[in-house]
């Protein structure tokens, strides 16, 4: 068995040590820390700076205890457990007890003790210990140290200095965790408080640990600061909807508001942290929402209705439209609603127009996923990343795009030298953090770094391609790829190339919660639930025998994808206008059902805005008003998480199910809607609640017949660069401007502000220097950002996809891999 | 017992700092002879001696020296603790400002024993002074081919970097004069790992006082049964007793281990004239006062250790009966609080809180119950705090109380400036009466 211990390398144990602790015998691995030891026998031994995950440090000396032979009271949280050794802790041990209270009565001499209007209180260690192990009245009849109250770390992080008892768990998270050392202790003694550079703000997406570590009230978020108190508190396990790296949530909730969400004990996920977009975005299902289901008036207006009336009309639409319908979702759906959605439009419908990919994709892309991810246990695992030789990441900012997967990665590159390699333009923030090494590849050239990957010896002049190379072969070598490998023609080809070639495992890494699950659900063309490929009879068989259809019923042919339904409508939206006889031309897309999907994420926003004018019938199920929803014949409310039930397959595949916050919830989740529709429509489709939905998914089980090959496209040639021209390099940052951030303004505050990253080269090229104006332009527009000059080829630029004046597909129509415009200064 | 002038011997020559003072006597003579012999052989001969660490805890030097792993690949680090700032010490200071080169060329033998190229020599900061002399004194030694690379056709190579600190008494404690000589914040470290496995930079390194290798080039020459023939079987050797406060010559002389304090007091002219021993201290506020009863008990680690006290520093402080022993308790306990590095709860609070006590006592507004209170709080820190800082904080109350309670009781209705005239134990009150 290998343990490890934080700031330890790992050992690997091939006996136990057995010690006793207040007489009890105990056997533990070697390496094992004695205040861990006491745990494993249920003895409490009182702490503040100690924390499992982080390395000990011995500073807040609660937790001495007596060892046999040792002439003072020893810290439980920093000794290692040895044979023979006799522990007596505050149970059976006076001197302990003495020890401990002597601490406490310290800790509070220069605490306030202000419980009452403190943030903490009802769930403070400070609170709790001193009423365990403290004396019941202070000595202490002095002047207390006092600070003026609070100061800001960031826009978010708030401390009250006078609170704090110096364990730095919040600066050892930052430094040793997030690898964000951006707070530290200034002063000494008793002035010794956190706090900040003057010229290095706390920039941490992971700020918010440091609140919840935190084992008094000095350090609140603005969030939640004075918004309640723990036992006015409803709690409820779930899952994040951010992101797709799963993780375990508390969801805090006082009349019926959330107010506030922890990161959960998941030690095969999250560990005990999560991201500050999963901990502070809320916001949005609490203003904005849609609240009852719309209808078209005579006058064309969008107005309240009834749900019957809209039922009715919705399906009157569907029903016209029959197969002719095109079903697209977002990456907000959990894996039952993906399910209901995937189910509608083959069982209902009768339509393979699937597609869950709201965003720029490829039919590449389908093919790659079909073969290698679709209904695939669960792996490579987050455990599999921190042991790994090496870690391959390909179009995949881990710590924008999937924040856990950073974490780990930093995890196994401090603790057990996990090697970590990137095929991207250029090292970001959280590719040096995690030590990790750049396969340089202009974007659109992905497939031709992989490639080198896969035959050992042809990147025989990188040396680091070869290391790369080599190491992939070892046995638990991963190789991850983002979603924007997509964009990128032939990368994915390539990766399942490099996969097979050195047998590394292979990830796919989501950006969205909601996208492992969709496709697995089947949510798109021409995959059934389970990775079934449609084309197969006996897979359209056994989804027949679940939805108690007939299979002649359901399509048999793959459908079209987003991009190929959108161009669809546009092409006959075309040839209407052409026609002499408009009525002669049949449309091969007569409605849209949506849910969840934003135009702005799209690879061409106006086509697909086109399409929904053009589209003569259109249902939304959405959570808040869109650029769907306000061209949608019908608008159907649907929940937001906190209100329903679901399930989220993380990016392992892992099934992470959480449970409905809002339990007198009164809106409906999409599968309910559906499930209405498909009554109104007289089809058998079930209930659609989450027992039902979730009985059906399992009656599937897994797929054993054929499988689509992999993909074998080639790279394309490199496409030729003017002189003032440049390959753009994009992807979203983890705080920017997406939607489900919206309502939070002290989240907002703490993203990163917009730069464009260009090399040395090309800012001198440019005469421009970092923090000075560049724009990147093409026809449709121009973006004007700081330049920030960065370690990375000359013919690229990097702009963040979503940011603060920072959008190249809306302003830009263009895309990672598109070629773009540079120019120095504003123009 | 005699003064043995060793260390001191020239220190009143004008030119005693530089390397031609030096030279004239010897100096540098040694450094062809120990880097001729195997390293070990300059380890076992500094183990023969039985020479122990001046800087306080008297930790055998051979010893500490023994556990730097030989042959593990990594570079290894000598680190001199130049850090003087416990009140009362003063020794390392004036033997950088009379003889720093007897520091550079200990240096050069300990370096050489425990395979290190580099010896950093870390000088508190707030005696530049001193600074300066030492890196004189270096510099010179780089001219005269006894630093840098090859030195004198050896094939050793040794640079010495001369770091001044910024001012922080827990930068004396070895592991966080690492922090600090690293360029973190001065904090102690969790042990283990001990320095001689992973100090500097993770590396093997050891950690002497300035005295402590100042004393080697005389080992050297000598060898270890001339240094042997001085102190005791347990403390052998001579040292800088550097003897300050109320005696009529404060100074420092060098004579053997186990000199008693009557004989120190004499050569320093006796307590102030017209007035009479109250109590005295070994070695730095850090350690427990003794009374005058004491001052026949030998001057040995192992002796002081005997009466409950320690040797530490060897620089004793003498009070007259003009001291109020409340406010100097008080003094020392600001002392620490202002010193404290917050790391741990013990230190970081106990010395805040007991400055305020004894701030108490002094203003003659404490009450009976606080003499116990105080008492207890010193016991919550002694053994709890992470260094011995925390330690040295809760030391010096517990036998003033013991001896002198009836100024700690009267401290519960009358000023200690209205029982002790402040100015009566000051020395210019000593000056005018003359």
């Amino acid at each position: 068995m290998t343990i490890t211990t934080p700031g330890v390398s790992p050992v690997t144990v091939t006996s136990g040590i057995t010690l006793s602790v207040d007489g009890v015998d105990i056997t533990v691995p070697k390496g094992t820390l004695v205040i861990r030891a006491a745990e494993q026998l249920g003895v409490e031994i009182p702490r503040f700076c100690d924390h499992p995950l982080l390395a000990p440090v011995a500073a807040c000396r609660m937790c001495l205890v007596e060892i046999e032979g040792q002439p003072k009271p020893q810290p439980a949280c920093a000794v290692t457990v040895a044979e023979g050794m006799k522990v007596r802790t505050q149970v059976t041990s006076e001197l302990a007890e003495q020890a401990q209270q002597g601490v406490m009565e310290f800790l509070l001499i220069n605490h306030p003790l202000d419980c009452p209007v403190c943030d903490k209180g009802g769930e403070c260690p400070l609170q709790n210990q001193a009423l365990s192990h403290g004396r019941a009245e202070s000595r202490f009849t002095g002047v207390k140290r006092t600070f003026p109250k609070p100061i800001n770390v960031s826009a978010q992080i708030l401390l009250d200095r006078e609170r704090c008892v110096s364990c730095a768990r919040c600066t050892r998270f930052a430094d040793e965790i997030a690898g964000d050392p951006f707070i530290d202790l200034l002063e000494r003694g008793a002035k010794q408080q956190v706090g900040t550079s003057s010229d290095q703000p706390f920039d941490s997406y992971f700020s918010g640990n440091t609140v919840q570590i935190c084992p008094v009230g000095a350090l609140t978020s603005a969030k939640y600061r004075f918004r309640s108190r723990p036992f006015d508190l409803i709690s409820t396990p779930t899952v994040c909807e951010h992101c797709a790296s799963g993780c375990g949530l508390r969801t805090d909730v006082r009349r019926s508001t959330v107010l506030r969400r922890l990161a959960w004990d998941e030690p095969a996920v999250n560990e005990e942290w999560n991201c500050d977009k999963g901990r502070f975005a809320f916001g949005y299902a609490a203003e904005g929402r849609l609240t009852h289901p719309m209808v078209r008036d005579e006058s064309g207006e969008l107005v309240v209705a009834s749900w019957p009336e809209a039922m009715s009309i919705a399906a009157a639409g569907l029903r016209r439209a029959g197969s002719r319908t095109a079903v697209l979702t977002g990456g907000r759906l959990t894996l039952e609603d993906a399910y209901s959605y995937s189910k509608f439009a083959r069982s209902v419908l009768g339509t393979d127009d699937v597609d869950f990919r709201s965003r720029p994709s490829s039919a590449e892309e389908i093919e790659f996923l079909a073969a290698l991810v679709a209904g695939k246990p669960v792996g490579p695992t987050y455990a599999e990343l921190e042991s790994a030789p090496v870690v391959v990441l390909a179009g995949l900012d881990a710590e924008d795009e999937s924040p856990m997967v950073f974490l780990r990665l930093r995890k196994g590159a401090r603790l057990t030298g996990v090697k970590v390699f990137t095929v991207a333009p250029f090292a970001s923030a959280g590719v040096a953090k995690v030590n990790g090494r750049v396969l340089t590849a202009v974007p659109g050239a992905e497939a031709a770094v992989l490639d080198s990957l896969a035959d050992e010896v042809s990147g025989a002049r990188d040396e680091n391609r070869l290391e790369a190379a080599r190491l992939l072969r070892e046995p638990g070598a991963v190789l991850l790829v983002g979603e924007r490998l997509a964009q990128s023609p032939g990368a994915l080809s390539a990766a399942a190339r490099v996969a097979k070639a050195t047998g590394a495992a292979l990830g796919w890494v989501p950006r969205r919660a909601g996208e492992r699950g969709a496709l697995d659900a089947g949510a798109i063309a021409g995959l059934l639930p389970g990775g079934r490929p449609i084309t197969s009879d006996a897979a359209r068989r056994e989804a027949a025998a679940v939805w108690g259809v007939d299979p002649a019923s359901l399509p048999g042919s793959p459908g079209r994808d987003l991009g190929a339904v959108v161009a669809a409508v546009n092409a006959d939206t075309k040839a209407i206008a052409a026609a002499a006889k408009p009525s002669d031309v049949v449309r091969s897309v007569q409605a849209l059902l949506i849910g969840g999907v934003e135009a702005n994420d799209l690879a061409d926003p106006a086509a697909f805005v086109a399409a929904l004018d053009a589209v003569p019938f259109l249902v939304s199920l959405e959570q808040r008003h869109s650029e769907v929803t306000a061209r949608a014949d019908v608008v159907l409310p649907v929940a937001a998480v906190a209100e329903k039930a679901g399930t989220f397959l993380d990016w392992e595949g892992r099934p992470r199910e959480f449970a409905q916050v809002f339990r007198e919830a009164l809106t409906l989740s999409d599968s309910r809607v559906l499930a209405m529709l498909a009554a109104e429509l007289d089809a058998s489709f079930g209930r659609g609640d989450i027992a039902s939905v979730r009985g059906e998914l399992a009656s599937f089980g897994s797929w054993h017949g054929d499988r689509a090959q992999a993909p074998g496209h080639a790279p394309p040639e490199a496409p030729s660069v003017g002189s003032d021209e440049v390959v753009l390099a994009t992807w979203r940052q983890l705080l920017d401007r997406g939607l489900l951030q919206e309502g939070d303004p002290f989240l907002g505050a703490t993203a990163r502000a917009g730069v464009a990253r260009i090399s040395a080269a090309r800012a001198t090229l440019l005469a421009v220097a970092t923090g000075e104006a560049v724009t990147i332009s093409t026809a449709t527009g121009s973006i004007t950002l700081p330049a920030l000059v960065t370690t990375m080829p000359d013919d690229v630029v990097w702009l963040p996809a979503n940011s603060d004046g920072s959008n190249p597909r809306v302003t830009l129509g263009a895309g990672h891999g598109d070629i773009v415009r540079i120019s120095g200064g504003v123009v | 017992m005699a003064l043995t002038p060793i260390l001191t011997a020239h220190w009143d020559e004008p030119d005693s700092h530089t390397i031609g003072g030096y030279r004239r006597h010897g100096g540098y003579d040694m450094v062809p002879v120990s880097l001729g012999v195997h390293p070990d052989e300059v380890i076992a001969l500094v183990k023969e001696s039985g020479l122990r660490g001046r800087g306080g805890a008297g930790f055998p030097t051979g010893m500490k020296w023994g556990f730097v792993p030989q042959n593990d690949g990594k570079p290894h680090y000598l680190v001199v603790n130049a850090d003087e700032s416990e009140p009362g010490a003063c020794k390392d200071i004036p033997l950088m400002l009379a003889n720093p080169h007897s520091l550079v060329e200990g240096c050069i033998h300990a370096a050489y024993a425990i395979r290190a190229n580099h010896a950093f020599i870390y000088i508190r900061g707030e005696v530049p002074h001193a600074v300066r002399r030492v890196t004189a004194a270096v510099a010179e030694a780089y001219a005269a081919g006894f630093l840098g690379k090859d030195i004198l056709g050896s094939g050793f190579d040794l640079d010495i970097v001369v770091h001044s600190g910024a001012g922080a008494y827990i930068c004396g404690e070895e592991t966080a004069l690492l922090d600090s000589l690293e360029g973190r914040r001065g904090q102690p470290r969790l042990k283990p790992p001990f320095p001689a496995v992973a100090g500097l930079y993770a590396s093997p390194t050891v950690i002497n006082n300035v005295e402590t290798i100042a004393n080697i080039p005389t080992i050297i020459r000598n060898g270890a049964d001339w240094f042997k023939q001085f102190g005791t079987e347990k403390s052998p050797g001579f040292k800088l007793f550097a003897v300050s406060g109320h005696v009529e010559r404060p100074g420092i002389y060098e004579a053997s281990l186990g000199t008693t304090m009557r004989e120190l007091l004499e050569y320093a002219g006796g307590v102030r004239a017209g007035h009479e021993l109250k109590f005295w201290i070994p070695g730095g506020s850090s350690v427990p006062m003794l009374l005058p009863e004491h001052l026949d008990t030998p001057l040995t680690y192992e002796d002081m250790a005997g009466l409950g006290t320690m040797l530490g520093t060897g620089t004793p402080m003498v009070f007259d009966e003009t001291t109020s022993v409340v406010r100097a308790i008080s003094r020392w306990m600001h002392f620490y609080k202002h010193e404290s590095c917050g790391k741990c709860t013990p230190c970081r609070e106990g010395t805040f809180w007991l400055e305020q006590m004894l701030e108490r006592f002094e203003a003659g507004t404490a009450i009976e119950a606080d003499i116990e209170t105080v008492d207890e709080i010193c016991k919550q820190i002694a053994g709890r705090s992470f260094c011995a800082l925390g330690d040295a904080a809760a030391t010096p109350y517990a036998p003033a109380l013991k001896y002198f309670r009836e100024e700690f009781l009267a401290g519960t209705h009358t000023s200690a400036d209205e029982l002790f005239d402040p100015v009566a134990a000051t020395v210019f009150a000593g000056a005018a009466a003359r």
